[in-house]
This record gives structure tokens, C-alpha cells and sequence, in this order.
């Protein structure tokens, strides 16, 4: 298993490599450049072939990229033209911000996901099942950003009971259960979606299960109703869930794109979209590295947690 | 059975755990005499030296002081750090003497070396402290020579006669910075700034707030607020949401379809304050129809501006006249009435050159800074010209990509593009956009080639005198020539817009777009 693992870190040396040399290879092409987006209007080629000296990007561009994997080796991630600070200090404090969305969302729709699909499988048809994929259908179906304005207007603006956006509030305020305040909307709005995925392939793979030999096996041994489903059944459907919930983990990072403006929210996402609209391309190599890397560790997981639960896969 | 139960007590728990955080705590208010503003976005640095954005300039204002200022309510310069000052006969030497007993927020003393730092740093590139990019560098590109004649009298040089000089120091770019932090921070100044103004800095938080607070030794008076909280808000839907649900007390740049629901609504107060800024479209005089005047000014008859100001933006904006915006008011000429609204007219001049169904590529963008609504006004217009029998195909551009494809030119590529300017002087418009030295082979942004040798004269000669009532006249006499030869369709006047909370006093909006708090109290 461990040899495994390094393996698998290892064969991302290269995605990642790749994907700089692809990221900054688009970043080249696309129309307009930082110089163009800091000086907006003001752009003559005279004050652009300033600010690109400024900048070191008068320099061809082989020579740029070499420059930058040079720094990075050296761990320095270089710094972004638009925000003037490092490029680490701002990805970090928003990948975490990120993080701590993303993780809260997919710890409530793994939650909710598995017992609505637990519950619905288990009364196949019945008004609860019926009910229940009411619900997720609505869920799935539903703009996540247009939620996230409503659930603004309903608890924020009308009942001020919930902070509209941010993730602290902005004056004293700071601790935990500030930020678990602040978190409440965004990350159920972020969880709906999610949580009717897997609702759903709950569901399906319950039904599957609960059809098999060995359940009837379970039944007819006497076992009580509630013990063939949680210790056979489920465990045995968790199998195939788990890979979703780790597909899930990169949905919900994607996601949070939205969800982070919406909610003001700053998080890795937001970052990104104006990284790339202001040619930021120091910000968005890193912002895309960190986010790319962290999708690979998650399937990485999911992956390794699935051979965990099944025998299987052992081998 | 085990499993059920304590997934119940652990949902129940769950529920208790958001309810008590639902109820525990009342959602504050913001604090007395502290100001909480909803920004449009982060600032890009707290330098005025590195910035470019009027989102910016909204901090910096009340941090720093330039040698001089925009008297209140106009764009005419008064005295800030200096007192007063000299102009040499031929217009090439500035002598400024500065103001007494004035320390910079880090304690060291306000004086002539503090000055020649500043613009020293700008301008030289080879200058030890000039790290990072200087956008607003150009403004004092004219700029020869900048000495300290004795610790309290300052001395600039330039390389020709440049009027707009004392207009571009009261800029954003103009702010003097402290020497000593920029020596103590290097790169990082940009983030722990010091100036001379009525704020000192205290905190930048990332993508949360930058707080400010009161200067009790500030040399124009210490203001009445304790502090300034700054929030960066992108998103303009939630910004309402905060307004109106009390997490900020100031909100500019509103949206067109919200400031009906604030001006309703006694809570709140709306202010407008129309800008130095003309939204327009630059039609290509170089090929094509519009090479035609005629068939220019057909276009100006042909589109309705008073719809589009009062439908499109809702108020927001005022219908323009000509190229130079009213908000300067001492260059505007006010005997030019805005193209009327004239589809028969402007009927009549297509046939008369010819061009009846003519095909026209007319360039739109998403946004960008002063484009207001760009793509709801760009289909309007083209349903206006649709309607005189002109074909408009539109091509629409992301703001980045859009300035990289209409500033080389629009010739080969459209017969019209949108473009918006908010300057801070009636010189920097006509100057880099009109000219025939100013056409994009020639390193300007005369992308639709006008060339008008009386237009050229005008504006040289405006540039380079120093009297203002001189200057006036060569601005109006230009704006008479250019709204007849019509290189550009006028659209309209952006009104700048803010919404402040029943409890803020003395708040007001500038025609510079700067947002002053210093006399801003807060109940």
C-alpha cells in the first residue's frame, strides 16, 4: 500500500509540470497582458513597454517560464503584479479559506447524501422514498448562486438572523464561532448539489445490495431488519459511494467558484477569476498548481479509503 | 438500531448547535463614529505610487495628501502640502513652498527631501526603491528635474511646458509617501503605508477589510469618525444585501436597477455627482461608411441617448454633448446641445452619401472599469441603427481581451467599437485619443484615425499655455470642431452614485470620483 501511494505522488510530478507549461503556455496566448490590465486605458505601447520592464516580462518567453521553475524550486512562488505581495502568502490564505468551505459542504452532503439514499432505498416507493427524491431532485436541479442570494435575502436581509457575506465579521467578532456563523450559508448552499448526487447513488447501489444472495442470507438467519441493512447492506454499498463523494470533493472545491462570490467568501476561487481576468499569470500558476495538486491528493484518498473498505481491492 | 440513534442525537445536536449559533448573538450593527464602506474589490496595494484604480484612490485619499488638491466639489486645484507656489514665464518651472510642522504617520518630518524622494522614485527606473510597477508614472513623465532649493521650497523642471502639471499632482499618483517607511518595507510598503493625511493606516486583513484610523494631529483638523473599516465586496448583488441589511454604512457604485429601492426607502440617503467620464464610440474615419462625416453624424441623430440614459442606465448617467465632460466645468463649452434624437434626419443623410443597408462590425465588451452596461447599451444602439436601415453585426470581448483587439486600431477588424474614459484633466482625453500624432501607429489611442490639423493645433496649444482662461477657450473652440466632424458617436456622462445609511452626516461625492471622509461624522 505505501509503495503504492509514492507511486501514485510520484506520477504527479509530471501532471503538474505539464499542466504549469499549459497554463502559462494559455496565459501567453490569450489577447491582452498584466501591463494592459494594470494600466487599463492608459496603455501606449510606450507606458506597456515600461511596465513589462517592471515586470521582467520583457524577456522572451522560455527564458519567463525557466525564471519561474527556477524560483519555485527555491520555494519562491514569485509575487503578483496586481495584488503586490507574494504569490504563496495569497494562495495559501485562500486555499485555506477555500478548504474550510469546501470540507464543512462535503462533510454535510456526504452526511445528509448517504441517509437520504439510505432511507429512500430502504422504503423503495414509499411516500418517504418519493418524498425524499422530491427533495433531491429540487436539490440537484437548483442553481447553487441563486440559492445562495435567496437563503442572503431570507436570512440576512429579512430575518437578520445570519452575516449576508464575508467570512469574519467586520468589526471584533474573529473567533470560532464567528467564522462557523459566517460559514452556515455558503456551505449549504455549496452541499445542496453534492448532497443529491450521492444521495442518489446511494440509492442505486443500496437497491443493488439489498437484492444480493447474502442479504437474504443475513434475513433468514433471523438477523433484525435495522442490522442487515447498517452492517451488511450498507457497508457493502459504501463501496462504490466512496469514489463519488472523492469526485464529489473536486466538485465542491469547482463549485465554490460561485459560491465564493456570491457569499464574498475568499477563497481560492474568486482568486482565481480575477487572477486570469487581470493576466495575473504569477497568482494563477500557483492558484492552479495548488488547487491541481490537491484534487490529485483527494481521488488519491478516496481511492485508498475504497481499498481500505473492500477486500477486494486489496491486492 | 445503534446506527439510527445516534444519527438522530447527532442531527438534533447538529440543529441545536446552528439554532444557538442562529440566536446566541444578535447581528451587530456596525459600531458608532466607525465607518464601514462596501468596496467594489481589494485594493491592489496602499501605494499610491503602484495603483491605478479609482477603487483605490477611495483609501488613499484619506491616508495621504498631495501638494495640492481638488478644491471641494470641483476639479480646480487649491493647496494641501504646499502652501503656495511660482510658475516660471515660460511655463517650465515649478517652485513650491511647503507647509510647516507636517510629520509623516511613522514620525518622520514632512519636507523638500520627502518630496524629491517621491517623485525621484517614480520616474527614474534605475532608482534603488523603484520595485514593483508605476502605472500613473506617466503623468509626470514631463518632468526634467525635481530639487529640494532649501528644506521647505521644492523645485520641478520640466522638459516642456506641460498645463495639466498641477492637475496630475493632485492625482492619485501625487500622494507623497513617507521616505523613511519606504526604506524601512521596501516591496512591502505596499502594505504598511504612511502618509501625511487624516488616516493612519492600522490594519490590512486580506480580502476582509483595510481599517484606517483617526490622525488626531492631522494639520487640515483630526476628523470626527474614530476609524474607517474598507470591505471589498465584487459582487454588486451582494453588496445590496449588505446595505440593506446593515453590515456597511456607505455603498458606491449601486446599480442602476437598486437605486430606486434605496431612494424609497427613508433609511438611506442616494447621492449622484456626475464625473470627468464620457462613455462614446469610436467610429473608424480610416475605411469604410463612417470614412464619410455625413454618415458619422447620421449615427449620432440615429441613436436615442435619452432612452439609453434614462431606460438602459436608469438615471445613472447623463446624455453627453460633445468630448470633453461638463464635470470640467471652467474647459466645457455649454453652447453645444447633445445630437438630437433624429431618425429622419439621419435617414436622410445615409441616402444623400449613398449608404442605405450598409454593413457595419461594431465592437462590444463584457465590462471594464467605467463601461457601465455595455452589452444591454451596445444592443440598443444597434436596434437604433437597425432601425435608420444599417446592418450592425455585434462582436463581443472579454475587457482585457477587448483593449487588446480596439487599441492597435479598427482598421481591417470594425467600423465601431465601445469605449468609456474618466480622466482627471480635459487635457488627457482629446490629447491621447484625437490627434493625429496620437493615431495607435504613433503609440496612441486614436484607434478610429480622426485627423484634424486645427484639432491638433488646439490641443498643443492648450497643453502648453498656462493660463487657464487661455486654456478654456482653445478647449471650447476644439470641442466645437469635434462635435461637427463627429470622429466618435457621444453617448453619456456616468454619474457616479453612493448610498450611505441614515446615520452618516457631511458625506459627500466628488467630480474627481476620490471619496473624501474627512468632515464624515457617524451617529
Amino acid at each position: 500500500m505505501a509503495g503504492y501511494i509514492v507511486k501514485r505522488l510520484l506520477a504527479m510530478i509530471p501532471v503538474l509540470i505539464g499542466l504549469s507549461i499549459i497554463v502559462f503556455l494559455i496565459m501567453a496566448m490569450i489577447p491582452g497582458d498584466p501591463a494592459q490590465a494594470i494600466l487599463g486605458n492608459f496603455a501606449t505601447p510606450e507606458n506597456v513597454a515600461r511596465v513589462n520592464r517592471e515586470l521582467g516580462l520583457d524577456k522572451p518567453l522560455p527564458q519567463q517560464y525557466l525564471i519561474w521553475v527556477t524560483n519555485l524550486l527555491q520555494g519562491d512562488f514569485g509575487r503578483s503584479y496586481i495584488l503586490n505581495r507574494p504569490v504563496l502568502d495569497e494562495v495559501l490564505e485562500r486555499f485555506s479559506a477555500t478548504l474550510i468551505l469546501a470540507g464543512t459542504s462535503l462533510v454535510l452532503c456526504s452526511i445528509f447524501g448517504l441517509l437520504a439514499g439510505i432511507v429512500s432505498a430502504v422504503r423503495q416507493f414509499g411516500w418517504i422514498d418519493r418524498t425524499v427524491t422530491f427533495f433531491v431532485l429540487i436539490g440537484i436541479s437548483m442553481p447553487s448562486f441563486w440559492l445562495g442570494l435567496l437563503l442572503i435575502l431570507v436570512f440576512a436581509v429579512q430575518w437578520r438572523v445570519l452575516p449576508a457575506s464575508g467570512m469574519f465579521a467586520i468589526y471584533g467578532g474573529g473567533d470560532l464561532l464567528d467564522l462557523a456563523r459566517h460559514l452556515i450559508l455558503p456551505a449549504l448552499t455549496l452541499a445542496v448539489v453534492a448532497t443529491g448526487v450521492i444521495a442518489r447513488l446511494t440509492r442505486a447501489s443500496m437497491l443493488e445490495v439489498l437484492r444480493q444472495d447474502y442479504v437474504r442470507t443475513a434475513r433468514a438467519k433471523g438477523l433484525s431488519e435495522r442490522k442487515v441493512i447498517y452492517r451488511h447492506a450498507f457497508k457493502a454499498a459504501l463501496v462504490s459511494v466512496i469514489p463519488v463523494i472523492g469526485i464529489q470533493a473536486g466538485f465542491v472545491l469547482g463549485g465554490a467558484v460561485y459560491i465564493e462570490t456570491v457569499f464574498q467568501w475568499p477563497g481560492i476561487g474568486a482568486m482565481l477569476v480575477k487572477a486570469i481576468s487581470t493576466r495575473d499569470i504569477l497568482l494563477v500558476q500557483g492558484g492552479v498548481l495548488v488547487v491541481a495538486a490537491s484534487y490529485v491528493l483527494f481521488n488519491l484518498i478516496a481511492d485508498v479509503v475504497q481499498s481500505l473498505l473492500d477486500p477486494r481491492l486489496k491486492s | 438500531m445503534k446506527f439510527t440513534r445516534r444519527a438522530f442525537t447527532g442531527l438534533v445536536l447538529g440543529a441545536a448547535t446552528a439554532l444557538g449559533l442562529v440566536s446566541g448573538q444578535a447581528m451587530a450593527q456596525t459600531p458608532p463614529n466607525v465607518l464601514v464602506v462596501g468596496q467594489i474589490a481589494e485594493p491592489q496595494s496602499l501605494d499610491p505610487q503602484h495603483v491605478s484604480a479609482v477603487n483605490d484612490f477611495r483609501i488613499l485619499m484619506n491616508v495621504y495628501d498631495g501638494l495640492v488638491r481638488y478644491k471641494d466639489g470641483t476639479l480646480e486645484v487649491e493647496p494641501s502640502l504646499a502652501t503656495d507656489w511660482t510658475i516660471s514665464e515660460d511655463g517650465t518651472e515649478y517652485t513650491f513652498n511647503l507647509r510647516e510642522g507636517v510629520s509623516f504617520h511613522d514620525g518622520s518630518p514632512f519636507n523638500a527631501e520627502a518630496v524629491v524622494f517621491n517623485f525621484e522614485r517614480m520616474i527614474q527606473e534605475d532608482h534603488p526603491y523603484h520595485t514593483g510597477t508605476f502605472p500613473l508614472a506617466f503623468y509626470f513623465s514631463a518632468i526634467d528635474t525635481v530639487e529640494a532649493v532649501d528644506d521647505m521650497t521644492v523645485k520641478f523642471k520640466l522638459n516642456e511646458p506641460f498645463a495639466p502639471f498641477l492637475s496630475n499632482l493632485a492625482y492619485a499618483a501625487g500622494l507623497i509617501v513617507s521616505k523613511a517607511a519606504v526604506e524601512e518595507h521596501g516591496e512591502d510598503f505596499d502594505r504598511n503605508p504612511s502618509g501625511t493625511g487624516a488616516f493612519t493606516f492600522a490594519e490590512w486583513q486580506s480580502n476582509t477589510r483595510v481599517v484606517v484610523e483617526r490622525n488626531p494631529d492631522y494639520w487640515d483638523g483630526a476628523p470626527p469618525l474614530e476609524a474607517i473599516v474598507y470591505r471589498p465586496i465584487t459582487d454588486a448583488n451582494t453588496r445590496v444585501a449588505e446595505m440593506l441589511s446593515g453590515g456597511i454604512d456607505v455603498m458606491v457604485e449601486v446599480p442602476p436597477d437598486n437605486v430606486s429601492t434605496f431612494k424609497q426607502d427613508a433609511s438611506f440617503t442616494v447621492y449622484e455627482q456626475a464625473g470627468p467620464h464620457l462613455w462614446f464610440l469610436i467610429l473608424n474615419a480610416k475605411e469604410g461608411p463612417f470614412a464619410n462625416k455625413a454618415m458619422r453624424q447620421a449615427v449620432n441623430y440615429a441613436v436615442d441617448k435619452q432612452s439609453l440614459v434614462e431606460n438602459v442606465l436608469q438615471g445613472t448617467a447623463a446624455v453627453a454633448s460633445g468630448p470633453t465632460p461638463s464635470a470640467f466645468n471652467w474647459a466645457y463649452n455649454e453652447d453645444l446641445e447633445p445630437y438630437p434624437y433624429d431618425p429622419d434626419k439621419a435617414r436622410e443623410l445615409i441616402a444623400e452619401a449613398g449608404m442605405e443597408g450598409a454593413e457595419l462590425t461594431f465592437y462590444v465588451t463584457e465590462g471594464g472599469s467605467g463601461m457601465l452596461d455595455p452589452i444591454a447599451m451596445g444592443t440598443a444602439i444597434q436596434a437604433d441603427l437597425n432601425e435608420v436601415g444599417l446592418n450592425v453585426s455585434i462582436e463581443t470581448y472579454e475587457w482585457n481581451t477587448f483593449l487588446g483587439v480596439v487599441n492597435p486600431g479598427l482598421e481591417g477588424k470594425a467600423d465601431m467599437a465601445e469605449m468609456a474614459w474618466m480622466t482627471n484633466s480635459p487635457d488627457t482625453l482629446p490629447y491621447l485619443a484625437l490627434r493625429t500624432e496620437a493615431w495607435p501607429d504613433k503609440g496612441g489611442f486614436n484607434s478610429g484615425y480622426y485627423s484634424n490639423p486645427e484639432v491638433d493645433d488646439l490641443l498643443q496649444k492648450a497643453r502648453t499655455s498656462t493660463d487657464q482662461a487661455e486654456r478654456a477657450d482653445l478647449y471650447k473652440q476644439m470641442q466645437e470642431i469635434v462635435y461637427e466632424d463627429a470622429p466618435w458617436l457621444f453617448v453619456a456622462n456616468w454619474k457616479q452614485n453612493a448610498v450611505t445609511s441614515a446615520r452618516v452626516e457631511n458625506f459627500k461625492l466628488q467630480p474627481s470620483f476620490f471619496l473624501m471622509l474627512q468632515k464624515v461624522s457617524k451617529q
